[in-house]
């Protein structure tokens, strides 16, 4: 933004060329910095298509040692991982659909200023935000409602940001009240106004909180790691988890000295690999997403 | 209007008439409304176990008061303190170093002429925050291994250190990979408010601090920091009010049993008794505690704020 506005205005004229010195090493400083964010990435994916041995000399940095894919081929062997896979989509489609259908139906009536009980609703939904029940009695609810090793406990409980319902909800305050009114003399009913007048107005606001909804489930651990103890209900981050703990106990063993080779060879580069599988999803879909999460940030901490 | 022009006595009539107008807008908010009812104000009055010797099969309704024998009991465990005092010192660590750093991104983002490469770093920074922290926490794992491990490996074959830096066993070298992994997080999504906080900065600022002599340096300090100064002191007393608060992923994920003594804090601890243990009550009396405090804080830091005359949290 800001740099537009500088180029409009006519400098003095000695700043033809951006590239002044000063520039030049600015960019190369933040370039430094912005590469100190995928590098970790790099280094994974270079383990994962490495060989064990490269990896246990500790050869391996940003270019693959001894390139094999052994370590996918295990993982796309591995049933088990499909089936992760598949279930944690399902569970992210079911909850992001879901969560978005309530944010909806909360965030429309409390822009009507008409709407009797409006200050108690909104103070209802705010407060939740300052405090909650904590883990126990949340826990404890869930399991009341026996929801405890089902997937409906990693949709139900929070099924409702409050958080993404404000951000909704100022952008549906933007929305002008003469279009409302033109369609209830239209004889519109508040269903049909919101379905026809507001959502198609709002999509770019309801695709940045769908994108918040989903990235937050798929990342989602501690739920799955409190309500699911049956194997095959184990969404991916949990599988995933579990699998780097499985190593971790080898690694703590290595250090100690009592390492059998054996326990070794589950090795890094499946671990890696693995790693890498449950990041390919956003790693594919973030970079057309990206700035719609940017401008729902800024609506939030503004309106929030 | 109908009620503006009659005092009080129409007043119901005309709220029961508004409300069977708008009977739609009420239906919408049912399926809302039993969320919040039944899954975070239910469990708002589970807190009361706090105060009960919980009995599992009979539920709350069957469990005896026992006043606050559970906080008693919990402030003398003695995994309490330590708990509450790695919460406190992770957080203040991951404050003073993640503060500063997304300021000074934004500022330096901002100063960045081709928007290329603006775009491209905004891309890259803004990665982590997307991450998962199983995922932060299995690279941070092999990353940060022994031997094995990229830094220590290349930091070996350097001759730069002779023996492996115990990144993630050993206490203060653990508190530190925590602090800087987290650091390496959010410093990008940190930019965010602070880039939209310099966009809204009067350009003619700029101009007349151009006119006037000022270089580059000049300008960041008197026109680009005093513009962003109400959302940094916001964000500031924010963050402090939630000195109490701190997520479970990332604690538990990058913890392990060698340094368990630093790595416990509040919500693993929570778990812990609570879950692992089945300690229900006494787990939920960690909580209460943890969520009283921590909203008085929130609370104050909000009133600090106003105090200051910004635009608080409510």
């Amino acid at each position: 933004m800001s740099t537009k506005k500088e180029m409009a205005v006519p400098h003095m004229g000695k700043e033809k060329s951006i590239w002044t010195f000063p520039q030049i090493v600015l960019v190369i400083v933040i370039l430094m910095v912005s590469m100190l964010c995928l590098l970790p990435f790099v280094n994974v994916i270079a383990t994962s298509l490495s060989s064990k041995s490269a990896i246990l000399r500790g050869d391996v940095g940003f270019w693959p040692v001894e390139t094999t894919t052994i370590a996918y081929e295990a993982i796309f062997r591995d049933n088990s991982m499909w089936h992760s896979l598949w279930y944690t989509v399902l569970i992210t489609v079911g909850y992001t659909a879901l969560a978005m259908l309530l944010t909806i139906l909360m965030a429309y009536p409390l822009t009507k200023k008409r709407l009797r009980g409006r200050r108690f609703f909104n103070l209802m939904a705010l407060f939740t935000m300052y405090f909650s029940g904590g883990t126990i009695p949340i826990y404890l609810n869930v399991k009341e409602f026996g929801l405890l090793d089902t997937p409906w406990a990693l949709i139900i409980p929070g099924v409702l940001s409050t958080y993404n319902m404000i951000i909704l909800k100022s952008f549906f305050t933007s929305i002008p009240e003469s279009l409302e009114e033109a369609a209830t003399i239209d004889g519109a009913n508040d269903f049909q106004i919101l379905i026809r007048v507001y959502l198609p107005l709002s999509l770019a606001s309801i695709a940045t909180l769908t994108l918040f909804y989903a990235v937050g489930k798929w990342n989602s651990f501690q739920d799955a790691l409190y309500y699911i103890t049956k194997k095959d209900l184990q969404p991916l981050q949990l599988k995933l988890y579990n699998l780097i703990k499985g190593s971790q106990s080898v690694d703590l063993t290595a250090i100690e000295g009592g390492a059998s080779t054996v326990a070794t060879n589950i090795s890094e580069s499946i671990e890696s690999a693995t790693i890498i599988f449950a990041t390919l999803p956003i790693l594919v879909v973030y970079p057309f997403v990206q700035r719609y999460f940017v401008s729902g940030v800024t609506i939030g901490a503004v309106k929030g | 209007m109908v009620k503006d022009l009659r005092p009080n006595k129409g007043k119901f009539s005309a709220d029961l008439l508004a409300i069977l107008r708008d009977w739609q807008l009420y239906l919408m908010m049912l399926l809302p409304l039993a969320f919040y009812v039944l899954f975070c104000y239910k469990p708002m009055v589970g807190v009361l176990i706090g105060f009960q010797k919980f009995n599992p099969v009979g539920g709350m309704w069957k469990s005896n008061w026992i006043g606050l024998e559970n906080f008693r009991f919990v402030m003398k465990m003695p995994d309490f303190p330590v708990a509450l005092g790695n919460t406190l010192l992770l957080n203040f660590m991951g404050l003073i170093a993640g503060f500063p750093i997304p300021i000074i991104l934004a500022i330096l983002l901002n100063e960045i002429k081709s928007s290329k490469v603006k775009r491209t770093s905004q891309t890259l920074l803004y990665l982590p925050h997307f991450l998962s922290w199983v995922i932060i926490g299995g690279m941070v794992l092999q990353i940060f291994a022994p031997t094995t491990g990229v830094v220590n490996a290349t930091l070996l074959k350097w001759g730069w250190i002779d023996e492996n830096i115990p990144f993630l066993t050993e206490g203060w070298p653990w508190r530190i990979t925590y602090t800087l992994v987290g650091v390496w997080q959010s410093m990008g999504w940190g930019t965010i408010l602070y880039l939209s906080a310099i966009t809204g900065i009067n350009m003619e600022l700029f101009e007349a601090a151009r006119i006037d002599g000022a270089n580059k340096l000049q300008q960041i300090w008197h026109v680009t920091l005093p513009g962003i100064r109400s959302t940094i002191v916001v964000l500031l007393i924010l963050n402090v009010g939630q000195m109490m608060n701190i997520s479970f992923d990332r604690p538990y994920i990058m913890g392990n049993t060698r340094v368990q003594a630093y790595c416990d804090v509040l919500s693993t601890f929570v778990y812990r008794a609570g879950i692992t243990n089945a300690q229900f009550a006494r787990a939920t009396a960690i909580g209460l505690f943890q969520s009283v405090v921590g909203l008085i804080m929130v609370s104050s830091a909000n009133f600090v704020t106003k105090r200051l005359g910004e635009d608080g949290i409510w």
